[in-house]
């Protein structure tokens, strides 16, 4: 790591994921190297960088979803709880039950906007009224004012920020203890984005969020910790106040105020 | 050539009508064939309609229709196509029996399970398979179904619904499994990431998200598949014979509606006489009756289509 962890948020102590000297390849060929840092616990962490540094790659590989993708090893170690999330003893499945993931883009499942939060809680074997559990968790994703009338209309029937609005709520019906986001909000106007943002905010008392995204002003407004990648290295981590307004390093400061290439 | 010198010549093209009139010509020709095949249509459908019209000047509806003897050959007639009907519809339900579940069980595979390089072997097999002339299945049920059949049930007849049903079923098989493999490979790469996201197993993704999401893709298969089955004539005529028969049994023969139409077409009955025109009311029952399952068929994709685009 290039940075000193700022002395008022201690890094290292509350986290709840820990990347240790993680490398990812693609059939052999390097897209993360050697990367480090603290997932601090009911915190936003931001991981930004220019496109194709590994962003998508690296948070993959924090609930095991490269899985899925021909070709991929991963060296190191994503620690949660203490275990290895990439061990061999790990059941994936279980792993993205604690650790839920949105989309770049809304990927709503061609059902209705109830069976949408519904069914991962059901094949879960959730016991508890599910009725009860759909609308808080579309309250929690803001949805729930503009759907409750048309619950069993087909997801599909919705605008893509109450697409992507709805992929929360779906994640969030798992009571994830992480949720990973890939820029939940690259496919979405301004007001959508805020309101997105908002209930970031509302969410972090009992998630912790990691999110990717190409937009400084976001990162910079909401997350707590910020880490720059650039072409699959960690350049900087640190408490997102300090990436933006004193980075350590010449590279993060040229990407953070624009003048990047 | 620099941009100027392009922009030139594109400019001197502005004149040259005669590159429009060879468009025209091509046009009109791809339009002169596509007119070929609805001329035949039509006149298939006109033949259809004339010879049954005069079919039931001498046959009641209600006769034809309801009636349960089928003997259009020998005195005293009877018209009754319920018979062929039954024979048919036999058939093709044990065939769909067979054909489906294995056939989409076989998509299911290709699609979630198989690796790249099982599917480039097994897909151009299924292809393959389809390409077969359905004699040579007639053949091969005649030949190997049947005394396989005659190994368990030594009571069954030679030529026997069962055997018909199941060379259909291995014939639409192919079918059922590429289109629904089409169908369910077409279902997007992002739905699978949603659903394991949440913690699913991939039985819990392939059965509760990609084969809904496919859904229409994969009942067009099971539609078409079962058109192909009630038009299939050789290998039903080899393997279950020609006799009119309302069975409740698969173990003897019956006849389908199209195996009476080889028979007749193969010189039973003279032309012009009221045998010879069942010929066009069999034909033309059949031919609403496959017409309207791939209109269905259709219909069904077309929704399909509409999802993900
Ligand atoms: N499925 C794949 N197979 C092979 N290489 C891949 C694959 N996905 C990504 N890569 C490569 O890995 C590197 C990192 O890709 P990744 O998608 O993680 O970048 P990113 O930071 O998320 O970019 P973006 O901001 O554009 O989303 C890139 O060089 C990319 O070409
Ligand atoms: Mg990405």
């Amino acid at each position: 790591m290039n940075s000193t962890p700022n002395e008022q948020v201690p890094l290292a102590d509350n986290s709840i994921i820990d990347l240790q000297e993680v490398s990812i390849f693609y059939s052999g060929k390097i897209a993360v190297d050697k990367v480090s840092f603290p997932i601090a616990k009911n915190k936003i962490t931001s991981i930004i960088g220019p496109s194709g540094c590994g962003k998508s790659t690296l948070l993959r590989s924090l609930n095991r979803m490269n899985d899925f993708i021909p070709g991929v090893t991963v060296d190191g170690m994503v620690t949660y709880g203490g275990q290895n999330l990439h061990g061999s003893e790990v059941d994936p499945v279980e792993v993205r039950r604690c650790i839920g993931m949105v989309f770049q883009k809304p990927n709503p499942f061609p059902k209705s906007i109830y069976k949408n939060v519904a069914w991962g809680p059901g094949i879960n074997g959730y016991k508890d009224s599910m009725d009860e559990l759909v609308e808080q968790s579309l309250r929690q994703a803001a949805l729930w004012e503009e759907v409750k009338d048309r619950l069993h209309e087909s997801a599909l029937s919705l605008s893509g920020g109450q697409q992507q609005r709805l992929c929360i709520a779906r994640a969030l019906a798992m009571a994830p203890d992480v949720l990973l986001m890939d820029e939940p909000c690259s496919a979405l106007d301004p007001i959508s984005t805020a309101h997105i943002e908002d209930l970031l905010f509302e969410l972090k008392s009992r998630y912790t969020i990691v999110i990717v995204t190409h937009n400084m002003q976001q990162a910079a407004r909401i997350s707590d910790h910020t880490a720059f990648l650039e072409t699959g290295k960690l350049i900087e981590f640190g408490v997102t106040d300090q990436i933006f307004t004193r980075p350590q390093n010449q590279r993060t400061e040229e990407y953070v105020t624009g003048r990047f290439g | 050539m620099t941009t100027d010198t392009y922009q030139a010549v594109q400019a001197s093209n502005i004149n040259k009508r005669s590159t429009r009139w060879a468009e025209f010509l091509i046009q009109s020709g791809l339009g002169l064939c596509a007119l070929v095949s609805i001329i035949t249509t039509i006149a298939i459908i006109i033949i259809l309609g004339k010879e049954g019209f005069s079919f039931f000047q001498h046959v009641s509806p209600a006769e034809f229709f309801l009636g349960t003897r089928w003997v259009p050959l020998l005195e005293p007639q009877s018209f009754g196509v319920l018979p062929l009907v039954w024979g048919t519809l036999l058939v093709t339900f044990g065939a769909a029996v067979i054909a489906i579940p294995i056939g989409l069980a076989s998509a299911i595979y290709l699609s979630e399970y198989a690796s790249d390089r099982v599917r480039s072997i097994v897909k151009p097999i299924l292809e393959l398979l389809a390409g077969i002339p359905t004699v040579v299945y007639g053949f091969f049920a005649l030949t190997f179904i049947t005394p396989l059949l005659k190994g368990i049930f030594p009571d069954i007849q030679v030529f026997n619904a069962l055997s018909g049903a199941i060379v259909v079923g291995i014939m639409v098989l192919p079918m059922i499994a590429t289109l629904s493999d089409n169908a369910l490979s077409a279902v997007p790469q992002t739905l699978r990431q949603g659903a394991y996201a949440l913690g699913a197993t991939s039985y819990e993704v392939t059965t509760q998200v990609v084969v809904p999401a496919g859904l229409s893709g994969v009942m067009a298969s099971f539609l078409l598949a079962i058109s192909r089955a009630i038009g299939e004539t050789m290998a039903v005529t080899l393997a279950a014979g020609a006799t009119p028969n309302i069975s409740l049994t698969f173990f003897e023969s019956i006849q389908t509606m199209t195996a009476y139409i080889v028979q007749i077409s193969l010189g039973d009955a003279p032309a012009g006489g009221i045998a010879y025109q069942t010929l066009f009311v069999v034909a033309g029952l059949l031919f609403v009756i496959t017409l309207i399952l791939n209109v269905l068929s259709q219909k069904i994709l077309m929704r399909y289509q509409e999802v993900y685009d």
